[in-house]
């Protein structure tokens, strides 16, 4: 497999505007007459979608919610980060570029970084001018605060609700178009594979969820704006559509799957509560500016916190890292949580939580400015839990939040397949092996306002896809291909519920290839996954039929792609013998427990090639070189 | 922790043509840490495992921010408790051996799919006849040209918090959707950038409401009561004179 990244000549910052001038443009009379097909409506897919209608591109756009505006960006909670320096406070562009490179654990593609900082500028005005409410100071200029582990203050949002009011931004620029007739939108309809034709990405087969009815769809482009994969642990804070299915079926029709095993693990989660439980809520990271975290000093001390003396506590992110405290980033925090409840120093059911207090806050602040800053947060968990965190510390736990990894792409966001394209979350592009907090709205953005509507051009304009027919061999192949899984997934009449799988492989992936790994964890998940699934297609029941609303059928779809991907998953980790950012291999890590990372041998990008049915897939590899962020340990004491 | 009996009748309906009925379930190990949705979770495994049509139900996020979930319980839009979702509202509100009856949002605009499950698209058409800011892509102003007073950014915020479930029309005695609409409509109007299509934007989404069905409002307020994310009365009357005014501009 060839991967050429593309990335434009020239310093880095002018390479974006190199590669803006290099680019074919097409004729706005010819553009009506490209069909493109975005799958996603969140804010990645939403904002291609709208913009490439606006450019003139006759657009289709799916989702498999009842409405574009359902889309799980919705629930991003914290905020959006733009290099405005607003605040005066040191920042720029370069730094942004720095800060995101560098919280990846030097595992992206430098050039992309640097475009994604560039552009976090216009984002902002952009939402602006769409309406978008960002809070705002007395004077009437935006409001920011630092999150997620930033020493600049460069967060914009939306009460706790940004990812909701970007979204609506984005969705409603979509509306417009599907009212001026320019998008046609497809909801409840779910993308269950990809129609290849003379080597380009021409199409897609979808099914009605409604009425259960199969269509394929031709178009000169295919856009995946289809989301994280997360949810292959079963327990994440993903909505609980989200599923990997679309990105999955591109893989297997020849697209590159980059870094599977970057899963992101959120430090602060509410625990979970029991058996039943179906997702984890998070609780926003910007809880970290002023909440502390601490566990009781003593292993299995069960009295209640407020009777714990201050010497018998345990601040273990202010004690192991006194410059950045309780802000150090997600996987730092994630994994100091779980070592402290490794040894016997959890709270709450289980031992799985640890407390985030707020006392010393509510005492230095007063109780209205801590209600003004986190009152409905405070409120969801005391919704959720019963308790009332300003009386008594939260708990918390770590969560599978976001995956880093996804389909590869070039510098124009293209797979190796021409003509498909993949934005937002389902990529692997900008954030290396960790994410650093408000980047995924930016790089949902980015990439569907102002990054695709213009390579997507170029790539028309030169590769001149020829007319294809949705009713020619390839689309009816593949259609038929789905049709024979349904009915099979339908025949089976076993005795399992799809959960039961779904939560058995989440559980494997969480305790050998969540928050720390091991070869010997992950040989072992290797052997139980392919046997898993193996029961999986001889014992899942799926009840009713296929031509009605069948949500079991929907599930046991996505669940028997994620029986796949996790394989992947344990099989990339296994390969990655280093630890960098969120993927800590416990056989690499330094004296004090910190990732200890092999750039001599592991500064690359993993894209995986399907090889077929029981076949190992391959490996190839795209190098990584850094040249504007010096190469060192992340430090953060 | 607590665990209780819970008995069921919920509303099966195959599909929108289908004729449905309430059918009774017992729900035998509720732990009050359970969600709603989750209890139904429970409910539907057991289905499976009998060998029976799990209840349909939409639901996405679990968070309370999609508004993919919503039906009656005991004719309350999202259950008993006030300002919450029914993904966000938890069985330590019920109690041991009540009986509920759960049935979809009833209303002529919204006509049910399956189940619990229906069809809000009319929501969608409301918000495309005028729910936007005409701007494209690119060559916009910088977001700090244009100041905004903290209240008006606060009073927009509070507006734009709707997430699009549909209670307030459910709950609606007319099925009004004026609460929905009244919400989107004061977001803009209240921001400057809202300022150029107001009156056209108050009178397409109107005509859009009413030509999907939703009937008029009398002001019952039980939408507000209802309404999980506290979207208040007044956006109604700011729909009503910006539609008005709109309505008198147009003559001249
Ligand atoms: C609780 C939470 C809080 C977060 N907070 C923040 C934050 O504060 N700041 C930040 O930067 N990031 C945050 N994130 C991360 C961020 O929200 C996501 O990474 C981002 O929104 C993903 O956007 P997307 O457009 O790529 O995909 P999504 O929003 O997931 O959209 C996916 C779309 O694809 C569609 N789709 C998927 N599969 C198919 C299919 N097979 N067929 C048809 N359609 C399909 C769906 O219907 C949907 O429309 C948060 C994430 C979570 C879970
Ligand atoms: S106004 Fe309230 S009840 Fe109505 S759709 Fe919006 S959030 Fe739901
Ligand atoms: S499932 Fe999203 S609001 Fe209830």
């Amino acid at each position: 497999m060839q991967l050429d990244a593309k990335v434009p000549s020239g310093p880095i910052e002018k390479k974006w505007d190199q590669r803006r001038f290099e680019m074919k443009l097409v004729n706005p009379a010819n553009k009506r007459k490209h069909t493109i097909l975005v799958v996603g409506s969140g804010l990645a897919g939403a904002s291609a979608a709208a913009s490439l209608a606006e450019l003139g591109y006759h657009v289709k756009c799916f989702c498999f919610q009842d409405s574009p505006r359902r889309a799980h960006s919705i629930a991003a909670q914290g905020g959006i980060n733009a290099a405005k320096n607003y605040q005066n406070d040191g920042d720029s562009v370069m730094r942004l570029f720095y800060d995101t490179v560098k919280g990846g654990d030097f595992r992206s593609r430098e050039s992309n970084v640097y475009r994604l900082a560039q552009i976090s500028v216009e984002i902002i005005d952009q939402c602006v001018a769409q309406g978008v409410p960002f809070a705002r100071e007395y004077g009437g200029l935006l409001a920011n605060r630092s999150f997620g582990g930033a020493q600049v203050s460069r967060t914009f949002y939306a009460r706790g609700q940004t990812g909701q009011q970007l979204l609506l931004g984005a969705y409603q620029a979509l509306e417009r178009q599907i009212g001026l007739g320019k998008v046609e939108m497809f909801p409840r309809t779910e993308m269950l594979d990809l129609v290849i034709a003379d080597g380009q990405a021409r199409g897609i087969v979808t099914r009605n969820l409604i009425t259960g009815k199969l269509e394929t769809q031709a178009g000169d482009a295919v856009v995946l704006g289809t989301g994280g994969y997360g949810n292959v642990f079963y327990l994440s804070t993903n909505a609980k559509g989200s599923n990997a299915t679309a990105i999955w079926r591109a893989y297997k029709r020849g697209a590159a799957f980059a870094n599977p095993c970057y899963t992101q693990i959120h430090p602060t989660c509410i625990p979970v509560s029991g058996e039943y439980q179906s997702k984890l809520t998070l609780m926003s990271e910007s809880l970290r500016n002023d909440g502390r975290i601490w566990v009781p000093l003593k292993k299995g001390d069960s009295r209640p916190p407020s009777q714990i003396p201050a010497e018998e506590r345990d601040y273990y992110l202010e004690r192991r890292y006194p410059a950045f405290g309780n802000l150090v980033p997600r996987d730092v925090a994630s994994r100091a949580a779980k070592q402290v409840c490794d040894e016997g120093r959890g709270v709450g059911p289980g031992g799985l939580g640890v407390y985030l207090d707020f006392k010393n806050a509510i005492e230095r602040l007063g109780e209205p400015v801590v209600r003004d800053r986190y009152g409905n947060l405070f409120e969801m968990y005391e919704r959720i839990t019963g308790e009332d965190p300003y009386q008594v510390p939260m708990r918390i736990f770590p969560a599978i939040h976001y995956t880093m990894g996804g389909l590869w792409v070039d510098y124009n966001l293209m797979s190796n397949v021409p003509g498909l394209f993949v934005v937002g979350e389902a990529n692997f592009s900008d954030h290396g092996a960790n994410r650093l907090g408000a980047s995924a709205l930016m790089q949902g953005l980015a990439d569907g306002y102002f990054v695709l509507p213009y390579t997507i051009g170029d790539y028309l304009a030169t590769a001149k896809p020829a007319k294809v027919e949705a009713a020619s061999a390839p689309f009816t192949d593949a259609e038929r291909e789905v049709k024979a899984r349904l009915d099979k997934l339908l025949g089976i009449n076993g005795k399992r519920t799809v959960d039961s799988f779904h939560k058995e492989v989440g559980r494997i992936l969480w305790e050998d290839c969540g928050m720390a790994r091991t070869a010997e964890g992950l040989k072992r998940a290797l052997q139980k996954i392919p046997e898993l699934r193996e029961q999986f297609w001889k014992d899942v029941a799926v009840l009713g039929g296929e031509g009605e609303v069948n949500q079991q059928l929907e599930k046991a779809g996505r669940v028997a792609d994620f029986l796949e991907l996790a394989e992947l998953i344990c099989l990339d980790a296994l390969d990655r013998a280093e630890s960098c950012g969120c993927h800590l291999r416990e056989e690499f890590q330094t004296p004090d427990g910190e990732a200890k990372r092999n750039d001599a041998d592991f500064s690359y990008v993993a894209a995986w090639e399907w090889k077929g049915p029981g076949e190992q897939p391959a490996l190839n590899k795209e190098p990584l070189s850094f040249e504007h962020v010096h190469l060192a340990q992340r430090s953060y004491k | 922790m607590k665990s209780f009996k819970l008995i069921l009748n919920v509303w099966r309906q195959k599909s929108g043509n289908a004729d449905g009925k309430f059918v009774r379930y017992e729900v035998p190990d509720v732990s009050e840490h359970m969600s709603f949705l989750e209890m139904l979770d429970v409910l539907n495994e057991a289905l499976i495992g009998r060998g029976e049509q799990p209840v349909a139900f939409d639901h996405d996020c679990r968070e309370g921010i999609c508004g993919m979930c919503g039906f009656m319980i005991n004719g309350d839009a999202h259950g008993p408790l006030p300002g919450t979702t029914v993904c966000q509202l938890h069985m330590r509100h019920f109690h041991d051996g009540q009986e509920l009856w759960l049935e979809p949002w009833r209303a002529r605009a919204f006509p049910v799919v399956r189940d619990l499950m229906v069809n809000r698209s009319a929501f969608d058409r409301v918000i495309a006849a005028g729910g936007f800011v005409s701007v494209n892509t690119g060559g916009v102003p910088d977001g700090n040209t244009l100041p905004i007073g903290k209240l008006d950014a606060d009073r927009a915020m509070d507006a734009a918090a709707c997430i699009g479930c549909g209670a307030c029309v459910a709950m609606c005695p007319n099925s009004a959707a004026a609460l929905f609409t009244g919400a989107k409509i004061s977001h803009l109007g209240l921001l400057p950038q809202g300022q150029p299509e107001r009156n056209t934007r108050a009178e397409r989404m109107v005509t859009q409401m009413h030509a999907e069905g939703f009937g008029h409002c009398t002001s019952t307020g039980e939408c507000e009561a209802v309404c999980p994310k506290h979207i208040k009365l007044e956006v109604i009357a700011r729909m009503n004179a910006d539609f008005l005014r709109a309505k008198l501009r147009s003559r001249d």
